[in-house]
């Protein structure tokens, strides 16, 4: 297709983050522009999204490991301390027939973090490559993982909620272990991977390619 | 008017788009806008709704634990200051702000904007209000605490006895109120009025 420009970038017009907006940026204020109705500071693309993004990937995949060895809580019952990890959790609830919720919490807490983070690497190596496959679909997988993040915090309420009911001094008391704060890292990391990359990126791949 | 897709960038010549109605890229399908009939009103009546729904159900214990007898109450704000007390600031610091701090700012920060745009005038640093709207409603996370309490309340069923008190409810409501709020919120629509009187 040749003509009039078909992307926001091709026309020198950027559309701005926060009121969306579509501002035309002449070509020697573009670093120090920003929106003239809401104030935010304008960029073509997210400025550096693939290297931030990479980076706190890398960060919530390093506390992945130690958010689901370690407990999260210790159940002290009778004078009988059980500490429980994420997994665990999820097999208790399995052994009490109470599959539904398992297969809650297991979603929640081991499937979405796990999925989130192999998605969002998928997505910067195709666009580091330039793929041109799918990127209608790739937008879609993408809007997926920056809805489904939030569902990962469920363990850590459950757990806030049996730290505040249970305190019965001789009889029982939960506490809250070092497992829930990798995993709330988990979480809160994977959250701002996904607002950090930028979905215009994978179609900047085909633009280039059909150019 | 020239819109370009927040998602792939691809430009759009918008025309004037029904109340109700929704426009999509018809590239990616990202969402470019959608109207709501008499969306500002519905979104400030939601608000207001929401303001009172968030005071009770945290002015209430939201759940009460019968052991033999000994019987604990908990309010959002309970639980918060008893993992503050077990030394995990962080985790302390991530549930208030998950939900309570993140709605609490999200209820005043629609009022704030939106009862004055509804009456015509621009509020105080109205953009700066209204971007951080924006960035404060990811990190909302009250329905995700409401499946934490049903997690909570089935793992304690065979322990002892729980009690659903007056402000689970008003949580629960008030999760519909602010949702249906933030959808019938058209950003474009307050910029829009804004752009008119300024």
């Amino acid at each position: 297709m040749s003509g009039a420009p078909r992307t926001g970038r091709a026309a020198s017009c950027w559309t701005c983050h926060d009121c969306r907006l579509l501002c035309r940026v002449p070509a020697g204020a573009a670093h120090a522009a920003r929106c003239p109705r809401c104030g935010a500071p304008l960029h073509a693309r997210k400025p550096g999204s693939l290297e931030r993004t990479w980076a706190l990937v890398i960060a919530a995949a390093l506390c992945y490991l130690p958010a689901n060895l370690l407990p999260i809580m210790t159940v002290t019952s009778l004078g009988k301390a059980q500490s429980d990890t994420i997994m665990s959790g999820v097999v208790y609830l399995l052994h009490h027939g109470m599959w539904p919720l398992a297969l809650v919490v297991f979603v929640a807490s081991i499937f979405v973090p796990i999925l989130k983070l192999v998605i969002l690497v998928f997505l910067l190596v195709s666009v580091r490559r330039r793929s041109r496959w799918r990127p209608a679909e790739r937008t879609r997988l993408y809007r997926v993982t920056e809805a489904i993040g939030r569902w990962s915090m469920v363990d850590i309420f459950v757990v806030t909620i049996l730290v505040a009911l249970v305190r019965l001094g001789a009889l029982a008391t939960i506490e809250a272990r070092s497992g829930a704060v990798f995993f709330g890292a988990v979480v809160v990391l994977t959250m701002i991977a996904a607002e950090s990359f930028d979905p215009r990126l994978i179609w900047d791949g085909c633009e280039e390619a059909e150019a | 008017m020239l819109v370009a897709c927040h998602d792939c960038d691809l430009l759009h010549h918008l025309g004037v788009i029904a109340e109700g109605a929704t426009a999509r890229c018809r590239r990616c399908g990202g969402l470019l806008r959608r109207r709501r009939r008499n969306g500002i009103e519905r979104t400030v009546a939601l608000a207001l709704a929401a303001a009172v729904l968030f005071a009770v159900a945290n002015a209430f214990p939201f759940l009460s634990f019968d052991m033999k007898g000994q019987v604990t109450q908990t309010t959002l704000v309970t639980g918060v200051l008893d993992l503050w007390r077990q030394d995990m600031p962080e985790i302390a610091a991530l549930v208030l702000a998950t939900s309570v701090l993140a709605p609490l700012l999200q209820i005043s920060l629609l009022l704030y904007v939106l009862l004055p745009v509804h009456a015509g005038r621009v509020p105080w640093q109205m953009a700066r209000a209204f971007r951080l709207l924006r960035h404060v409603q990811p990190w909302s996370m009250m329905e995700v605490f409401l499946v934490g309490i049903l997690v909570a309340v089935t793992k304690l069923a065979g322990m002892a006895e729980v009690v659903p008190g007056l402000s689970l409810w008003a949580f629960a409501l008030l999760i519909v109120v602010l949702a249906g709020a933030m959808s019938s919120l058209d950003p474009q629509e307050v910029w829009e009025r804004l752009g008119v009187r300024s």
